[in-house]
């Protein structure tokens, strides 16, 4: 795996790569490299299975984190790439050309965080959340306390204990 | 017949004209064509979800997944909690195989936080893991045939699974949600005589895995109904991300137990099975060949399990436990295939990020939609569920 770290990094400008234990990969490389290394992974090094696709939030940084895991099936190796876009230029060019699944998680993500992906197919229809007209849930300005406070009903909280207080007098009751 | 989805050959005369961009050129107002919802409450559906159809006599011609009816924000909620307070919330994740959700969500704590496991408890893990499967295939293997009439299997199946849930109420407390595998091991050791008493219950497994050979997969309307049907080319086995049993039906050796193994499997024996045939039935038949394996499996574990050690590693408080900043995937071979947590910590009490790969979400919208068309309306109960489609994995 370590040799294709060292292909990917001559012909990819990768910012940085890292090796996990238990086969996985990391690599961070920048926006516009991403579409050509995804390419080069499926039809050179063999990187055949897409696993996933997801977005974290870096709203201290103002960035947007996306991760695209593959998987080689005949040396049992994933490899995770990582790319940063900003926020205020929430979009990435599309792959679902390579894996037409990808679509489906591009779907999701451009209604939970707001990332666009232009040209990919029914990115604008609604997947999860039909009818919202919100700011895109999983984004980290989104309270979820301070909507549901605001949407639904007041209710009293049930008489009960609560479950940290709970937890510490039950688990750890001599600690501060 | 093989090489076709379905085993009918529809009259084109009176059906669409095929556009430029090669699908049907629907107009529901000439008359041709009905749109119908099945789902979200159909006994046809495997769970909360639907299916937009619109048909053309009694063949679909365009399809789409609508998911969203059991969306309950897990992932967002994870954000907002510590790491131990997350376990409640994810066993929900994929409500009928809830251990696997667990071992993902306490492996990557303590990759994260660089914690060493007992031997005892992980060869405890792989028990419930290997439990947790064999009641989902008692569920999977009957249900198959419930698709088409026969429910005298699903009877069956469901009392059997409840002696596996009796097995794990006296192992955890709990039936259907466990909490039973935390960060650092799991709560406690097997009961006195549990090991006899979930024998018993395998012996009468073993007794339903025959029967349901003969009043399933013999059954003459289950095979007209399920051979050649459904068929899932294996070129869409990479372009849909195709996992578990739909694979191994297609000829792809693939599982996670022998590919990465982890836990202690590669101290096991036994074979994936497969086979290439790619339809209904040979995805149902694969299941059957798991629910053996699974028994044999459970057998060796309980034959090998330690009988002493500790069964939890100490970890800081975990209302405070801070975890290393730091990004991992885990993944598990559960019963519908690769099941995968990816994490990311910021260095803080509760998780920047935790999302759940299941492989619904492929098997049940892009793989689905692609491959409904032009199957029969009656196929789709049979088709979802050869699938293996678990929707409450697609909604977290």
């Amino acid at each position: 795996m370590k040799e294709i770290l060292e292909r990917i990094n001559q012909q990819f400008n990768c910012i940085g790569h890292e090796f996990q234990p238990e086969n996985l990969s990391w690599v961070q490389v920048d926006k516009k490299q991403l579409v050509p290394l995804l390419s080069y992974l499926k039809h050179t090094e063999k990187f055949t299975h897409f696993v996933l696709l997801t977005a974290v939030d870096w709203i201290e940084n103002n960035e947007f984190q996306l991760n695209y895991l593959l998987t080689n099936h005949t040396l049992h190796q994933d490899i995770a790439i990582r790319v940063m876009i900003s926020r205020d230029e929430a979009e990435m060019e599309t792959a679902h050309h390579l894996w037409q699944q990808i679509a489906t998680y591009q779907r999701e993500i451009y209604e939970m965080y707001g990332i666009d992906f232009p040209s990919s197919p029914r990115v604008h229809e609604s997947f999860l959340l039909e009818g919202w007209d919100g700011i895109p849930p999983m984004r980290r300005e989104f309270d979820t306390k301070k909507y549901s406070e605001e949407t639904f009903f007041p209710r009293p909280r049930p008489e009960g204990k609560d479950p940290q207080t709970h937890m510490k007098q039950k688990l750890y009751p001599n600690e501060e | 017949m093989k090489n076709k989805l379905f085993n009918i050959t529809p009259d084109r005369s009176k059906y669409p004209t095929i556009g430029k961009d090669g699908k049907p050129e629907i107009d529901l107002s000439s008359g041709k064509f009905v749109k119908i919802w099945q789902g979200p409450n159909h006994p046809g559906v495997t769970g909360n979800m639907s299916l937009e159809l619109t048909l053309s006599g009694d063949e679909i011609v365009d399809a789409k997944t609508h998911v969203g009816y059991l969306h309950r924000g897990f992932e967002k909620l994870f954000e907002r909690r510590k790491y131990i307070q997350c376990f409640p919330t994810s066993v929900r994740m994929c409500v009928p195989e809830s251990d696997s959700n667990e071992y993902c969500l306490a492996v990557g704590t303590e990759k994260l936080a660089g914690i060493e496991v007992p031997d005892r408890a992980q060869w405890l893990r792989m028990l419930t893991l290997e439990m947790s499967r064999l009641q989902m295939l008692l569920r999977i293997v009957p249900g198959q045939g419930g698709t088409m009439g026969l429910g005298i299997g699903v009877q069956w199946g469901m009392y059997l699974r409840d002696l596996i849930l009796d097995r794990f109420e006296e192992l955890t407390g709990g039936r259907i949600y466990h909490m039973y595998i935390l960060p650092g091991g799991v709560r406690g050791g097997l009961p006195d005589g549990f090991e006899a008493r979930l024998e018993e219950n395998l012996k009468d497994i073993e007794k339903f895995v025959h029967r349901i050979d003969n009043v399933l997969y013999q059954n003459a309307v289950f095979r007209k109904r399920a051979m050649g049907v459904g068929y899932l080319d294996p070129s869409w086995i990479d372009e849909y991300g195709v996992v578990g049993s739909n694979a191994r039906a297609a000829g792809f050796k693939r599982d996670v137990r022998k590919d990465n193994p982890y836990l202690f499997y590669n101290q096991l024996n036994w074979e994936v099975p497969v086979k290439t045939e790619s339809d209904i039935y040979t995805r149902a038949r694969i299941r059957w060949y798991d629910l053996q394996v699974t028994i044999d499996l459970i057998r060796q574990i309980l034959a090998k399990i330690p009988k002493t050690g500790d069964v939890r590693a100490k970890t800081p408080n975990v209302m405070h436990w801070k975890i290393p900043a730091g990004q991992t995937y885990v993944k598990s071979e559960s019963s519908r295939g690769e099941f995968g947590f990816f994490m990311v910590s910021d260095g803080t009490d509760k998780p920047r990020r935790i999302n759940l790969r299941g492989p619904s979400y492929t098997h049940a919208v892009s793989l689905l939609e692609r491959m409904l068309i032009n199957a029969n309306i009656s196929d789709v109960g049979a088709l979802m569920v050869s699938l293996q489609t678990c929707p409450p994995e697609i909604e977290r």
